[in-house]
């Protein structure tokens, strides 16, 4: 009888889970067996793996996530090591995580400004006698954008775990005679990995559906799966193919935590 | 003095990583001043961008939109979530609370343009006017998740003698959810209402996919401004937006601390379990 209020307290919630979470993934799944006029088919899937340009747009967006994953990872593992031995690294960590609190859209903004053809860059090329190129709109401007903003992503996870490493093992380490070198290579980068991957979780996944840069940064030159979704459904209303590019995204999610994330197993042996 | 020159190495770095991390906004900022009316060449300072803004009753009444939306949004997945947290707490089994969690975190880890494409096809199928509603719903939705995430720890750090001991002395549920649950996890509440206010704040792929054209957040209409080209404009809101994620960070870090000691002072008086500090003089 004591229980009943929470009970009923507890109905929203689940609610919430039934309604937002889990029926969407099924419409997803649902919405993707139908053509342009409402026809159930099997067409979208069809095209999908036969027609050159979703497999090459779908590898070509792989192959810049790779790339922003791995620059950023290149920038902020050192970034995070070095963070975790300052004296005052909450209020460091604090600094280097706020960007993440100003909107996407005015970063993008920014470089909108920065990258343009009069833009600063432009400016030191042009000093520097380098003379003034087209940097707005091209694959290498998506890059560093991107990378820019997913590396906070990439930073606090790695810090976090970095930090979480007993100080003792170093210690430790240190006492058997291992250098400094060492001690990193040895201690603290195996016991890092678990960050790495969620930095990399954090940072790979939303890189592959990134929509708005590829249109203010890139110029519509990278399609990322996301930018091919975003197009399915508010420009060309094919909600169906829009759809099947939505359960890819979500199978690659899928592995990709597979992949990523923590070997139970294997931890337990 | 191997070790310190490394030392200054290493700060170097930092300092690089910090400056790259913030000189797109200063950048920003800087050229908000700008009487040149470009990102490019500064030719002398001046407010009139900022007057502008204020002067823009469009922008103002987004801007006034996108808050509401983020204060009621948030409000109105901190209840459900901190209930879902307390439910997921109160879950005996263990593998139905794990499958509970794992279905929680579904939309804090799927990409945003997948969120919006889903809910899109959920609002048109039940035939949902596309507008502020479904806007709202959308919020709650992906900011739910979040909540409970910031509940859930503050829920097991919680001491589980006291709800006995309310039950023992006569508590109702009622009495134990408001006196003794809800008092000991308020960091969490208050942690998860800022998560979701500024996920709200500074979602546009989700908004851009259900806002049906009739209503609009900052950020969809910084992007549509943005395709047209530069205009200072933004950049002046840009810079109040920035100080206003400053003062937010700044100020929610002191209620959290504020909170912590009263927390520590309190569970010192009133925790009998707690010997070591009730029995130092104070």
């Amino acid at each position: 009888m004591t229980k009943k209020p929470k009970v009923f307290l507890f109905v929203p919630y689940l609610l919430w889970l039934a309604l937002f979470v889990i029926i969407p993934l099924f419409l997803i799944l649902y919405q993707s067996f139908f053509d342009i006029h409402g026809q159930f088919t099997f067409g979208n899937i069809v095209e999908y793996f036969t027609s050159g340009t979703y497999l090459s747009m779908t590898l070509s967006s792989f192959f810049y996530a790779f790339l922003i994953t791995l620059v950023t990872l290149v920038i902020s593992y050192p970034a995070a090591y070095l963070l975790t031995r300052l004296k005052r690294k909450q209020l460091w960590m604090l600094l280097l995580i706020l960007p993440t609190w100003i909107n996407v859209l005015l970063k993008a903004y920014a470089f909108i400004g920065i990258f343009s053809q009069s833009g600063s860059v432009n400016d030191f090329l042009a000093f520097i006698g380098v003379g003034r190129q087209q940097i707005l709109f091209t694959d290498a401007s998506f890059l560093l954008v991107a990378t820019y903003i997913e590396i906070p992503f990439m930073l606090l996870p790695i810090y976090n775990a970095i930090e979480e490493i007993h100080p003792s093992y170093v210690s430790a380490s240190r006492d058997l005679g291992a250098s400094q070198w060492e001690t990193f290579r040895r201690v603290i980068f195996p016991l890092s990995l678990s960050g790495v991957r969620s930095g990399v979780q954090a940072v790979f996944i939303p890189s592959l559906s990134l929509f708005m840069l590829t249109r203010l940064i890139a110029g519509n030159r990278v399609i990322t799966l996301g930018t091919a979704i975003e197009q399915h459904f508010l420009v060309t209303q094919n909600w169906g193919m829009g759809s099947t590019i939505g359960v890819v995204l979500i199978i690659i999610m899928v592995l990709i935590m597979l992949l990523t994330g923590e070997r139970k197993k294997g931890a337990a042996k | 003095m191997m070790e310190k020159r490394s030392f200054k190495w290493a700060n170097l770095y930092l300092v690089f990583v910090f400056l790259l991390l913030y000189a797109p906004i200063a950048y920003l900022i800087y050229y908000s001043f700008n009487a040149g009316g470009t990102m490019n060449s500064f030719t002398g300072f001046t407010w009139e961008h900022y007057q502008a803004v204020f002067e823009d009753t469009r922008l103002i009444r987004i801007a006034l939109d996108t808050l509401k939306l983020a204060l009621s949004s948030a409000l109105a997945a901190t209840i459900i979530g901190t209930f879902g947290a307390i439910g997921i707490y109160y879950v005996k089994k263990r593998r139905t609370r794990n499958t509970l969690l794992s279905f929680n975190n579904i939309l804090l880890v799927s990409p945003d343009v997948i969120i919006g494409a889903s809910l899109l096809i959920l609002f048109t199928m039940v035939g949902f006017q596309l507008g502020f509603t479904s806007v709202f719903l959308a919020h709650i939705a992906f900011s739910i998740p979040i909540v409970v995430l910031m509940v859930l720890p503050r829920l097991q750090e919680m001491n589980d003698s006291m709800v006995t001991a309310a039950r023992d002395l006569g508590a109702n549920s009622f009495q134990v959810l408001s006196r003794i649950i809800l008092p000991s996890i308020t960091p969490g509440i208050l942690a998860g209402y800022f998560m979701a206010f500024t996920y709200s704040l500074d979602d546009f792929a989700v908004t851009f996919f259900v806002t049906g054209g009739g209503f609009s957040t900052l950020s969809v209409e910084i992007y549509s401004r943005a395709r047209q080209g530069v205009s200072l404009e933004i950049n002046a809101l840009s810079t109040i937006l920035f100080l206003f994620a400053l003062g937010l960070v700044v100020g929610y870090y002191f209620i959290q601390q504020g909170l912590e000691k009263n927390k520590r002072k309190r569970t010192a008086v009133k925790d009998p379990t707690n010997h070591e500090k009730a029995v130092s003089p104070r």
